[in-house]
């Protein structure tokens, strides 16, 4: 990226910052793409899925965005966090392999039943509160408004936020710590 | 959940902001300070001498030390907390406390006659140095590693190493109030030693609490 589109990347969070929700999802959809080809660049021997990182980088990205110096170059501070969360998922891969190596034999007889849905951040939402994985559902894959969310489950708005919140809280901790 | 899922989820929750990590940081570094002196005025308290011990080179140059080891910390603990900064050039201020007290031994070896070399050097506080400069250090270690969780260390080990010092070198400040022995040689041997407990603890803690 060049520096035109470095610095408008770098006005867009901090936009997203003061809390614009239509900079903060043009700044992620931007970073996406970019993580997306740092990982499928990095990943080179298979076992880690690209999009995983890609979704571990932004969840991270939220959960830290005050560390970013709102004057300071944005394209360093995002490279970091990616190849962080690209070492860890190797690191928490490779720990698994060992301790599923028992049930190989049973996986195999098992169809690849791949589906795009199938992803790490879907099997950590499932594995939320039940109050915050049905919000946190409702606003990412059915695609709501906090508003229509608040109405759907009979909440108030804020109630939605804090459920949301703590729902993204708890899925970054789970993707750091598992 | 797809990634455009997964962005609709984060942008809902874009309004909710937290406190900015620099900020942060002054504020763990005055509860830490805080801390210290509590544990200090508690534990062991000034020398009974301070007013006059202040008027000599070698009582005011442990300030010099400890205090420009805590500055030198503290940036490159910052530094540490954000991805994708400069670690390197924080990181080579890291020279300069050695360096001051390498200077201060070689000139305290010509000062001192050879056959007191030994006397200064073991002192009379070297058990006492040993337990209470960890003993305040470790209140600020665990404060500053609270305010580690809160930024996102890339190496957290290593950054957990420096929260020990920075809480090491708190902690010699104030200890350096209540120790006679003042030689460079006491300073450079059993401060160092006392720190780098601090040290090693926070890089074994850090390790596990400031991952993210």
């Amino acid at each position: 990226m060049n520096g035109q589109g470095e610095n408008e990347l770098a006005m867009l969070l901090r936009a997203a910052i003061a809390g614009d929700e239509k900079a903060y999802a043009a700044f992620l959809e931007r970073t996406a793409t970019m993580v997306r080809s740092f990982a499928r660049r990095k990943i080179v021997q298979g076992g880690v899925d690209p999009e995983d990182i890609v979704q571990e980088t932004l969840l991270a990205i939220h959960m830290k965005r005050h560390t970013w110096i709102s004057d300071g170059p944005v394209l360093p501070w995002v490279y970091a966090i990616a190849r962080f969360k690209l070492i860890d998922a190797f690191r928490r891969r490779g720990r698994r392999v060992e301790i599923e190596i028992g049930d190989i034999a049973e996986t195999f007889a098992q169809p690849e039943a791949e589906t795009v849905s199938d992803r790490e951040i879907s099997r950590v939402l499932d594995g939320l509160a039940p109050g915050q994985r049905s919000v946190v559902a409702a606003i990412s894959v059915e695609g709501r408004s906090i508003g229509e969310t608040a109405e759907k489950f009979g909440m108030t708005e804020t109630a939605v936020r804090v459920a949301l919140h703590r729902g993204l809280q708890s899925i970054a901790k789970k993707f750091g710590r598992s | 959940m797809q990634t455009n899922d997964l962005i609709n989820a984060l942008k809902a929750d874009a309004a909710k902001s937290t406190m900015p990590l620099g900020y942060v940081w002054w504020v763990a570094m005055l509860a830490a300070s805080i801390v210290a002196a509590v544990a200090f005025f508690v534990l062991i308290g000034p020398r009974p001498d301070f007013a006059v011990a202040a008027q000599t080179l070698r009582f005011l140059f442990k300030f010099v030390v400890t205090l420009i080891l805590a500055v030198v910390a503290f940036a490159l603990l910052r530094v540490l907390s954000r991805p994708g900064s400069n670690v390197r050039s924080a990181a080579l201020w890291l020279l300069l406390p050695p360096v001051l007290i390498g200077a201060a031994v070689a000139a305290e070896l010509f000062a001192v006659p050879s056959g007191q070399l030994v006397t200064v050097w073991w002192g009379k506080n070297v058990y006492v140095c040993l337990t209470f400069i960890p003993l305040i250090g470790l209140g600020p270690l665990a404060v500053f590693l609270a305010a580690l969780r809160h930024g996102a260390p890339t190496r957290p080990g290593l950054a957990g190493g420096v929260a020990g010092l920075l809480a090491g070198s708190i902690a010699a400040t104030f200890y350096a109030a209540h120790c006679t022995d003042d030689s460079p040689l006491f300073v450079a041997t059993w401060y160092s030693i006392a720190i780098a407990g601090l040290v090693g603890v926070g890089m074994i803690v850090g390790r596990r609490v400031a991952r993210w």
